[in-house]
């Protein structure tokens, strides 16, 4: 691998870890290795006082309270938490409503945990996006004219990074007598996200994508007034008997210093992110007339651009840029071959979502790799014989 | 600090840590088909690989999951899907709250599943899924683990077996257990925590507690937590059982001069894993004598890591039979690395505590 290569712009997928919350975890994975459940003994009691630390830290990000964190093992887990949860609990309380109300653009994970639900006798509903990808208000209120348990709708696209605007839904959802829930994988330390001016019931947040570790994320669960939620995994009956299982302390100590970071950056990371997607929009754009970017009218997140090349094939073009890491999709599901569903919702034909490449930019994206990755693409799309389609990786499952 | 708590977490093996450490630099998701998500995907499948291997395990069947609570629960609501549950009576919190309203398998007072009541439960109603873990976390009893797997067989009845203490402490073949899933923990045998496996004999499908994604072939949602399966493999291929029996005499030892001191061993006639000792001090409560301990450096634990804080009575305890000694006992689990000096720091303080304690009890 030669220096800087590959060039990584798919932090959408998943973000490089941040040294300094390398070295905040550090000291967790030699030293101190109690459980952070053996409050008995002094080596478990420090384990605890890492994880408080973080829950506070989290809260701070999304100006909630430390007790209102619900760690879990990622944002899939807290959305699958966040989902069932308050289904299944508002069912065995007897609450007639039966209706769950997502859009199409969500993330796999949150459209799986609404089907999940058809089948104990709810009443999923798909809701469509405008072609900039974002939800019409008025879409959201005539589904809500069914009595509606709960809605959830992502802050920010994982594919195209189009801002939802989650306060005046949640407001919507909330004049419906509904829960509102998002999944803020994405926006989560990207933009500001205030739970209380906001008026969110349940949000999720990945470690992962802030420069924290893999294997850690949690769900916000509002306490007034209370969000009720039935655990998925009952066990131990850590976490308030919401999510059991021992608390991987060193995980969330650099959960917690991710976000701590974030909160402080975010600003500054913004700016230079910005003025790198000017850069790269500008060359490629200048190389390839006719570049659309999608949800180009939305509000965005500066690290997102989604790009449909006017004649190359997404596939063809990653397949000629072997040292430049993009993505035509969520990473879950960028095995399968068919073009983006996301893209599909905001009307794209299939051709055009084929043609289609996501680009993340992130932290740690130099002004070189934002050349390198510009000059890449151009010369792969202008270059006359055409690329042949990378062949499906035998490692990937369906 | 003595660390004597090893079936809470083990210390983390340095291959582990070493592993870990090299995972975080990976920088892709293990679902990306760039580079990146290729060198992530290469960590992820070498790990799966050496996680069945070293558990005798088909690669496919393993499942990975956030730790041992969420392995147990997806074999529950996978495999006792339309069957029937019945659950020994000292099996982990995790098993018994994901199989509520499950009949129980009582034990005897060393704590070993009665298996001829086993035979009978099964021979009295429809198909069932039966939950036996190898060794107890409290007392370290080891189970009939093959002998349940043959009356299973015999009644069409599948097995999951929690084998979380029993990783890495003692020899623990899937295939040679002819159980149908076992659940590991990567923290129990000095991985990073955050990280376990279902393992499962048949490939089978399984409806994912976790959705989205399609990770884990459609078994588990969720980007997996690389740094930590990473770690997980490296100390899976670390932890031998032969180097865990290093640990009988230190343990012998400290049971010896605890009974000297006035203390009552609880499941010592079983076969045990070789790091547990389970002591009874008659009439000082399990609490009191671990914050003696704590005081004096050296950390051990009353029951389980998940209900200590709540100085619940221990039900395994109290299934073997032990009366008020169940709230009178406290575990002691030596850790992969414990030496001479640890089992000398805790006799110590263990004869000091008793002294006390027991006098003011008396």
């Amino acid at each position: 691998m030669r220096p800087n290569r590959p060039v990584y712009l798919d932090n959408q997928a998943t973000t490089p870890c941040d040294p300094r919350v390398l070295a905040v975890m550090l000291p967790l994975f030699s030293e101190q290795f109690g459980n952070p459940h053996s409050v008995e003994h002094a080596m478990g009691r420090a384990a605890e006082a890492a994880t408080e630390t973080a829950r506070a830290e989290v809260a701070a990000l999304i100006g909630a309270e430390p007790r209102e964190i619900i760690f879990t093992s990622g944002a899939t887990e807290a959305n699958n938490l966040a989902i069932k949860g308050a289904a299944r609990h508002a069912a065995w309380m007897g609450n007639p409503r039966r209706r769950i109300i997502t859009v199409a653009t969500e993330h796999k994970c949150v459209l799986e945990s609404a089907a999940d639900l058809a089948r104990e006798g709810f009443e999923p509903v798909v809701l469509p996006v405008r072609p900039d990808g974002t939800l019409d208000p008025a879409v959201l209120a005539a589904a809500l004219a069914e009595p509606t348990l709960l809605v959830s709708v992502m802050a920010v696209n994982n594919e195209t990074g189009v801002i939802q605007d989650v306060a005046s839904l949640a407001a919507l959802a909330h004049a419906a007598g509904a829960l509102f829930h998002t999944d803020a994988a994405q926006a989560a330390g990207k933009i500001g996200l205030d739970v209380a001016g906001q008026t969110l019931d349940l949000v999720s947040i990945s470690g992962h994508k802030l420069y924290g570790p893999k294997g850690v994320g949690a769900l916000y669960v509002r306490r007034r007034p209370r969000v009720r939620l039935a655990p998925l995994l009952s066990g131990g009956g850590q976490e308030r008997g919401l999510r059991s299982g021992t608390l991987p302390a060193p995980l969330l100590a650099g959960f917690g210093a991710a976000c701590r970071i974030a909160r402080a950056e975010m600003t500054e990371d913004a700016a230079r992110i910005t003025g790198l997607r000017g850069r790269l929009l500008a060359a490629l754009g200048a190389a390839v007339p006719d570049l659309v970017v999608n949800g180009d009218h939305a509000e965005k997140i500066p690290g997102s651009l989604n790009l449909t090349f006017p004649r190359r094939d997404a596939a063809a073009l990653m397949a000629a840029c072997p040292d430049l890491c993009v993505s035509t999709g969520s990473a879950c599901s960028s095995a399968a071959v068919e073009p983006s569903y996301v893209l599909r919702a905001m009307g794209l034909d299939p051709a055009a979502a084929g043609r289609s490449l996501r680009i993340g930019i992130g932290r740690f994206t130099s002004p070189a790799d934002i050349d390198y990755a510009a000059a890449a693409l151009s010369a792969a799309h202008n270059s006359e014989t055409p690329h042949p389609v990378m062949p499906a990786s035998p490692m990937i499952e369906a | 600090m003595t660390y004597l708590d090893a079936n809470a977490s083990e210390p983390l093996r340095p291959a582990a840590r070493a592993a870990a450490v090299a995972a975080m630099a990976a920088a892709g998701n293990p679902a990306s088909i760039h580079a990146a998500g290729r060198a992530a995907r290469r960590i992820l499948e070498d790990a799966r690989e050496a996680i069945a291997a070293r558990f005798g395990a088909a690669a496919a069947g393993v499942v990975f999951t956030s730790g041992a609570t969420e392995a147990d629960a997806l074999a529950i609501a996978g495999l006792g899907a339309g069957r029937r549950l019945i659950v020994g009576a000292t099996e982990h919190d995790a098993v018994r709250a994901a199989a509520a309203g499950a009949a129980v398998l009582p034990v005897d007072a060393e704590g070993i599943a009665d298996l001829a009541t086993l035979d009978r439960m099964l021979a009295e109603g429809g198909p069932a899924l039966v939950c036996l873990m190898a060794a107890n976390n409290e007392t370290g009893t080891i189970m009939p683990v093959p002998e349940a797997a043959a009356i299973c067989r015999r009644h069409g009845a599948l097995l999951h077996v929690d084998a979380v203490q029993a990783a890495g402490r003692m020899p623990l073949d899937l295939a040679a257990l002819g159980a149908d899933s076992i659940a590991l923990s990567s923290h129990k045998l000095g991985g990073p925590m955050g990280a376990g496996a279902l393992l499962l004999a048949a490939d089978r499908p399984l409806p994912p507690l976790i959705a989205g994604g399609g990770q884990e072939r459609g078994r588990r949602g969720g980007t997996p937590a690389l740094p930590a399966i990473a770690g997980f493999a490296a100390a899976a291929r670390d932890a031998a059982p032969a180097s865990a029996a290093r640990l009988a005499p230190l343990r012998d030892a400290i049971e010896h001069a605890a009974t000297c001191a006035g203390a009552m061993p609880l499941g010592a006639g079983a076969a045990r894993l070789a790091n547990t000792t389970c002591l009874a001090l008659p009439g000082v409560r399990a609490e009191t004598q671990v914050i003696a301990l704590d005081l004096a450096g050296v950390a051990v634990s009353a029951g389980s890591a998940c209900s200590s804080g709540r100085v619940a009575r221990s039900h395994v305890l109290d299934a073997m039979g032990a009366g008020t000694l169940a709230g009178q006992a406290i575990r002691i689990s030596l850790p992969w690395c414990a030496d001479a000096a640890d089992m000398r720091a805790c006799i110590a303080a263990y004869a000091a505590m008793a002294e006390r304690l027991s006098r003011r009890a008396a």
